[in-house]
């Protein structure tokens, strides 16, 4: 097999030669455009000695924006887990007008630049915009607090849930519900012990993917936020507000933190599809 | 000469899928490769078109060495048992295709494509796309692609695998005449053995990655070389050596496993006939013939098929005692035992 | 409100039923419906409404003044040169990537697989922060480059670079299940035609995987002209030379300068849409063909 080049053992070069093309490509461009940054991230952040990264990852102003953004991605992945779910289910199972267009709408969070949707949330969500100004005087602001970053991740992380449960909630075969009908089970338990048991799966990957992915997001909630340390300020922000300050090393370590997170939810990703293909033959 | 193939194996990982195999394959000839599923009957058929490179061994196609030729370089049609059409091209384009590689001309290519059209009767399809075409259609333009660019040998991969069975029975006849008229050398893998004896000027009987015999369908079929091949080729008794019914034959040494076709015995009623006495088990009436199963004394059963006029000379009931007598049987020695597939004297 | 009337006056029965359901009100349907139609109307509809409202609120001269500033022109410039360098890039990795991983097995396929998804879970700040380690001031190549006065980091190398990055999954990740699914046997018998492995690919591979490709590839322009945050962390911001669309957009919002936001809003949202039509179409014709 081509992949001999991994071990080590083989000079690299000559085992490059031997590859076919696509090979060679794929390495080559791996290697110098994802390898080789990540290496630098890990090797800078090796360089920091551990009880200085200790003291750099756990300082207040970080340890509040990991509660901020890891807190309030899970909020927001959660609440799109059981309205993403919702969505899908409606689609796939019900017929409405203006259906057609819902379906495009939910693509809009993966086609539509961050920097747009934090501009127009904003706005919509602002004191005097056309939901912020419904709100306010219920005592309720969104823009510019933690809300409004909640706002943000639920915008950017409900696409994930609705896409990852439709297809599978499609290909769920109308007998094995059936199945269930003639045995006596309304059509709640159906729900609940035959359906929900197999969409699990894909639910929690959805959240996984859009909990990721809300971890990582800068664009649209450096608009809608105020960023200020303890209140709405989040890990991406301040990796940036470290780097203006010309301070490599606590940027470096704060996107440790980040990036160990992403590996840690694409491992769970991962782990969950496995998991979710058991049953099949 | 047509096809030479000496000594050629292939392994793939740790299956040997061929084990070292010579065979001659004539000019002209239509031959069929027939063996059950991991036989290596595939993998020869792949190392003649090129699609895999031989461990060991050399390959000479019309007289060349194209042991290590290329696919493209062997002038060979392939068609492959799901067809392989190019779903994005028209038919016409899809037949057209090895010419156009071939810088054939213009109009060079549409009368050839018009006479394969006509070759394979589907003249007036040239302009649909596979996905409009039924199966057995499909098959035919991929026969006609494969032919198109002139192939010095016809190569075809389970051609009727994928077909109902009507479609089948047609399209089999339809390839014999095609053969007769087209002359070019043809080798064709199946696993079924009707298809085998019904198609081909050739047999070659292939399990376990090792050819088993070489022969016409008559040869192979009354004078199989090995167990296998009587057991593979129609349906067969097998005695084991310590039956009684295998010592009374002549001829028979203690250690030799006996088989028999179904339709190779005789069936008398007369205790002094000199037969083996048998119970009749079950009698099933399969339209042409009469099917029965009969249990020796020593326990082993046998199965039997009778002819309408057999069976209207001696109407046997479920539960009668009748006296036996195989002709026309099979002895191998026991070496060979481990080969022989017990499965296959299974009947439908 | 166009979405928000629907979901409270235009629910209507459906018109055929998917399947004959136990007896139980219609009532719960319309419920589900209502809350879905709600909640996605909050999320995305009136926003994605808003951008248009906000736009051309005070009739289409805003805007018209916004695309001839020299600014927008200059950002929409970078942006879209910097797509014309990414895209063909990376569809030619992502082509390349997809053939050499396709019908094959072998150790450490769903590694190298989760390797090329890995900027899909990475923050694009990050990432960023990755290419300022290596090429910044203070980075691995930083003295090296000072001496030679390349800048790559705060230039237009830097924004490419990291655009790259945050792109390479999308073109792999469209045409690997097309390949799967065309299995070889295609390529196989353009082989025992005749055809040489280029023939092989501008005749039969690339048109299976074409439409596929197609999505990809606008994906990946999609991505590569909205990309912010990566952007965000080398490009420096600096008016005029180094902002692309998106940061322009953040930046006119932060200097309220909210007319120009929007107008370059309404053309990235015109990409999104664009790049939402092209997917139904696209899905369309895969499953069709």
């Amino acid at each position: 097999m081509t992949l001999s080049a991994a071990s080590p053992s083989i000079n690299p070069l000559k085992a490059l030669a031997q590859l076919s093309w696509p090979w060679r490509v794929t390495f080559i461009y791996l290697l110098f455009m994802l390898l080789l940054p990540l290496t630098a991230l890990v090797l800078r952040a090796s360089t920091v000695e551990p009880g200085e990264f200790w003291r750099i990852a756990t300082d207040p102003v970080a340890v509040s924006t990991y509660e901020v953004t890891f807190g309030t991605a899970l909020i927001a992945a959660l609440i799109n887990g059981v309205l993403g779910t919702l969505a899908a289910w409606v689609l796939v199972r019900y017929r409405f007008p203006f259906q057609k267009g819902l379906e495009g709408l939910i693509d809009l969070p993966f086609a539509l630049p961050t920097a747009v949707a934090g501009l127009t949330l904003a706005t919509v969500y602002s004191d005097n915009g056309w939901i912020g100004s419904l709100l306010a005087p219920l005592g309720i602001r969104i823009s510019f607090t933690r809300l409004g970053v909640g706002v943000a991740m639920l915008f950017i992380s409900f696409s994930f849930v609705v896409r990852t449960v439709q297809p599978v909630l499609q290909e769920i075969e109308k007998e094995v519900e059936e199945a269930a009908w003639s045995l006596g089970a309304s059509r709640w338990q159906t729900f609940w012990k035959v359906l929900l048991p197999q969409l699990m799966t894909a639910i929690l990957t959805g959240v996984a993917l859009g909990f990721s992915r809300a971890v990582g997001e800068y664009g649209s909630i450096v608009i809608i936020a105020s960023s200020i340390p303890f209140r709405d300020l989040i890990s991406a922000v301040l990796v940036i507000q470290r780097l203006e300050q010309y301070d490599y090393t606590g940027a470096t370590v704060i996107g440790t933190v980040l990036l160990l997170i992403s590996l840690v939810s694409l491992i769970a990703i991962n782990l969950l599809q496995a998991w979710g293909r058991r049953h099949e033959a | 000469m047509g096809i030479t193939i000496e000594g050629v194996s292939k392994r793939f990982g740790d299956f040997q899928a061929l084990y070292s195999t010579s065979l001659t394959i004539e000019t002209g000839s239509l031959v069929a490769l027939l063996g059950p599923s991991g036989s290596g009957k595939s993998t020869l058929l792949r190392l003649i078109a090129g699609l895999e490179l031989p461990d060991t061994g050399r390959i000479w196609l019309t007289g060349r060495d194209a042991t290590y030729a290329s696919v493209q370089e062997r002038n060979i049609g392939f068609v492959f048992q799901h067809y392989a059409l190019f779903k994005h091209m028209t038919v016409r384009q899809n037949i057209a295709f090895g010419l156009e590689i071939r810088k054939a001309s213009r109009a060079e290519i549409r009368a050839r494509v018009d006479e394969l059209l006509e070759l394979v009767q589907l003249s007036g399809f040239g302009d649909r796309y596979p996905s409009q075409l039924s199966g057995g259609q499909r098959q035919r333009v991929a026969l006609a692609r494969a032919l198109a660019v002139e192939p010095q040998v016809l190569l075809l991969d389970e051609p009727f695998g994928a077909l109902d069975a009507k479609v089948r029975k047609e399209l089999r006849a339809w390839l014999r005449r095609l053969h007769d008229e087209v002359q070019v050398t043809t080798v064709f893998v199946t696993h079924d053995q009707e298809e085998a004896m019904e198609v081909a000027d050739q047999i070659v009987v292939m399990n376990q990655g090792r050819i088993e015999q070489v022969g016409s369908p008559a040869e192979i079929y009354d004078h199989p070389a090995t167990p296998f091949v009587m057991s593979f080729v129609g349906q067969v008794n097998v005695l084991h050596p310590e039956s009684v019914l295998s010592c009374q034959l002549p001829g028979i040494q203690g250690s030799q496993q006996v088989f028999f076709r179904p339709h190779d015995v005789v069936i008398e009623t007369d205790p002094c006939s000199g037969g083996m006495a048998a119970q009749v088990q079950t009698v099933l009436h399969l339209g042409r013939e009469i099917q029965a199963e009969l249990l020796l004394q020593d326990g082993g059963s046998l199965w039997v098929h009778l002819s309408r006029e057999q069976y209207a000379k001696t109407p046997i009931q479920r539960g009668q005692w009748v006296y036996v007598r195989p002709k026309a049987i099979k002895a191998f020695p026991p070496a060979d035992k481990h080969r022989a597939v017990r499965n296959s004297s299974v009947f439908v | 409100m166009k979405l928000e009337r629907h979901s409270q006056t235009g629910i209507l029965p459906p018109s055929q039923p998917e399947r004959p359901t136990p007896s139980q009100g219609a009532w719960v349907q319309w419920v589900l419906i209502g809350i879905v139609l709600v909640y996605i109307a909050l999320l995305l509809g009136i926003p994605a409404v808003n951008i248009f409202y906000q736009a051309f609120k005070d009739g289409i001269s805003p805007f018209f003044e916004t695309l001839i500033q020299p600014d927008f022109v200059s950002a929409l410039w970078l942006t879209v040169l910097t797509a014309l360098i990414v895209v063909p890039l990376n569809t030619f990795f992502g082509i390349y990537a997809a053939l050499a991983i396709a019908h094959k097995k072998f150790r450490g396929r769903t590694f190298l697989l989760s390797l090329i998804d890995l900027p899909f879970s990475i923050s694009p700040v990050v990432a960023g922060l990755m290419f300022v380690l290596i090429f910044g001031r203070q980075g691995w190549l930083g003295d090296w480059l000072q001496a030679w006065n390349i800048q790559v980091i705060f230039a237009f190398p830097g924004i490419v670079m990291v655009t790259a990055f945050i792109t390479i999954p999308f073109v792999a990740r469209e045409v690997l299940p097309v390949l799967e699914e065309a299995g070889t046997d295609q390529e196989e018998a353009a082989k025992t035609l005749g055809a040489n492995p280029w023939q092989i690919f501008w005749r039969v591979t690339l048109p299976n995987i074409r439409w596929g490709l197609l999505y990809g590839v606008i994906l990946t322009n999609a991505r590569a002209m909205g990309e912010f945050g990566a952007v965000a962390v080398v490009s420096g911001n600096i008016i005029g030379r180094t902002q692309t669309l998106p940061l322009f957009v953040e930046d006119a919002y932060k200097s309220y300068a909210t007319p120009s936001a929007y107008g370059a809003a309404v053309l990235l949202s015109l990409l999104a849409l664009v790049t939402i039509f092209a997917k139904e179409v696209l899905e369309r014709r895969t499953s069709f063909r």
